[in-house]
């Protein structure tokens, strides 16, 4: 058991009685727009805090936990990819260096380049890529820091349906041979048919339900 | 009217100078500039206070006394740190107020005891006649760092939300996720002094020097007098903003390293 959620309650947003994720798995999370997708993931990377109840990663308790050791093993993907100005290099280097981790070797970095199949040199700028090339450079970067749970708030949205499906399947391929725990907000359908291996479906909370 | 050299500045001359004010409100009108009471009342505090100012200073020089000379460096950092407060457009969350507070009155008091004793070197060292007037220079350029810090250090975190929040996300601490903005808003801080250190002399005689020379004093011994103040100055902005800075930065997050504001 990865995540194991006790009568959250937050902002009027979110209320989940119960709810458990597991480890090794890809989980994706649909719903409509304003269900708290984005919010639950945010609760998991500890970005933000319950107002009630009681979030368990690998049965300890959240709030117990380092956040930052906590982020740096479940770590988040922000919706918009933040792109630093400087090279691509420079940008998938980033990653590591703020998480205080090693650099790596260009191979490493050509292979995660080739991962989410991105064709562009090391040297090349980062901030004249398009939306969906930013995109998969911050998911190349995510992929070096090899976290034990990817938390993915649309991660390939700015992509066609075709190039994402590509993209994330490949990238699911080299997060499994990690071992690896994907939970993924995504819109697409075909997507989460595809590479869920299991789904939660969200709906927006009622008022009496608080 | 001559006496000591320098020219006592008859009253209804004096008055005369108001013009300037008068010619700025018909300037303000003219255009449509809706500034007229900011000018009045800024013209009235002006007036009001320095008489009060030369009052007291007069009472006070002439009545040297260790605690007179703290007092009034008391009276002037509690006014520059509510000026501080006054002139950020934005509501302030405690703990920001607090790191204010705790720079201002650390930060000049130590850069004004080192100028005091160790480069001007006066005795008695509460010697009001150059006391006071230093620590004015030496607080009022504090006060004028921090506020740009905690504006650049508030809007350059504010604007930038998105990315500082992504970085954490990542697992970087909140001191890496803002070091861009914590470096930027010294920078602002510190470069006002630094730009009036690169004209100084030639685009323009700083107030202290004037009134110097302007009293009889050797321009010689008006610029030593004048270095002297201006490094003090820098050291007294850079060690008050980079302690502000320092201690401020923490206050954007809550204990578990989310941002706060």
């Amino acid at each position: 058991m990865m995540f194991r959620l006790e009568k959250i309650r937050y902002k009027g947003i979110l209320h989940i009685d119960n709810l458990t994720i597991s480890a090794g798995m890809v989980t994706c999370l649909t719903g409509e727009s304003g269900a708290g997708k984005t919010s639950l993931l945010r609760l998991l990377n500890r970005m933000d805090d319950p107002d009630s109840g009681s979030i368990f990663y690998q049965d300890q308790l959240l709030e117990s936990l380092n956040p930052i050791e906590h982020r740096r093993k479940v770590t988040m993907l922000s919706q918009t990819p933040f792109i630093l100005p400087g090279t691509i290099e420079e940008n998938l280097q980033m990653g590591l260096e703020l998480t205080e981790r090693e650099k790596k070797d260009e191979t490493e970095l050509e292979k995660a380049l080739e991962t989410v199949q991105l064709q562009k040199a090391l040297t090349d700028g980062a901030e004249n890529l398009s939306g969906g090339e930013k995109q998969r450079l911050a998911l190349a970067r995510l992929l070096l820091l090899k976290p034990e749970v990817y938390l993915l708030d649309e991660p390939t949205a700015a992509l066609d349906e075709e190039t994402e499906l590509k993209v994330m399947s490949r990238f699911l391929e080299e997060v499994k041979l990690e071992k690896g725990t994907v939970i993924m907000i995504t819109h697409s359908r075909q997507l989460a048919d595809i590479c869920a291996e299991k789904m939660i479906i969200m709906k927006k909370a009622k008022e009496d339900d608080y | 009217m001559e006496g000591n050299g320098i020219i006592d500045i008859e009253f209804w001359r004096l008055c005369a100078a108001y013009v300037f004010v008068v010619v700025l409100l018909i300037i303000v009108k003219w255009r449509g500039i809706s500034r007229e009471k900011q000018i009045i009342l800024a013209t009235v505090r002006m007036t009001v206070q320095l008489i009060l100012a030369g009052y007291v200073l007069t009472y006070i020089f002439e009545n040297p006394h260790p605690l007179l000379s703290l007092g009034f460096l008391c009276a002037m950092a509690l006014f520059s740190i509510h000026n501080i407060f006054k002139q950020v457009p934005y509501t302030l969350n405690k703990k920001i107020k607090r790191m204010v507070i705790l720079s201002m009155l650390t930060g000049p008091m130590a850069a004004l005891f080192y100028f005091n004793v160790v480069v001007i070197h006066f005795t008695p060292w509460y010697e009001p006649r150059y006391f006071i007037p230093i620590a004015g220079m030496i607080v009022g350029n504090a006060m004028t760092g921090v506020t740009l810090a905690l504006k650049n250090l508030h809007d350059g975190i504010c604007s930038n939300r998105e990315k500082v929040e992504a970085m954490l996300m990542l697992g970087a601490t909140p001191k890496r996720a803002v070091k861009k903005y914590v470096d930027a808003a010294f920078d602002s801080a510190v470069l006002p002094t630094l730009n009036n250190m690169l004209g100084m002399g030639i685009i323009f005689l700083p107030g202290m020097m004037t009134g110097q020379i302007m009293s009889g004093i050797s321009p010689l011994i008006a610029i030593e007098y004048q270095i002297a103040i201006l490094i003090g100055i820098l050291g007294s902005v850079s060690l008050t903003v980079v302690l502000f800075i320092m201690l401020s930065f923490r206050a954007f997050f809550t204990k578990n390293a989310q941002l706060s504001i």
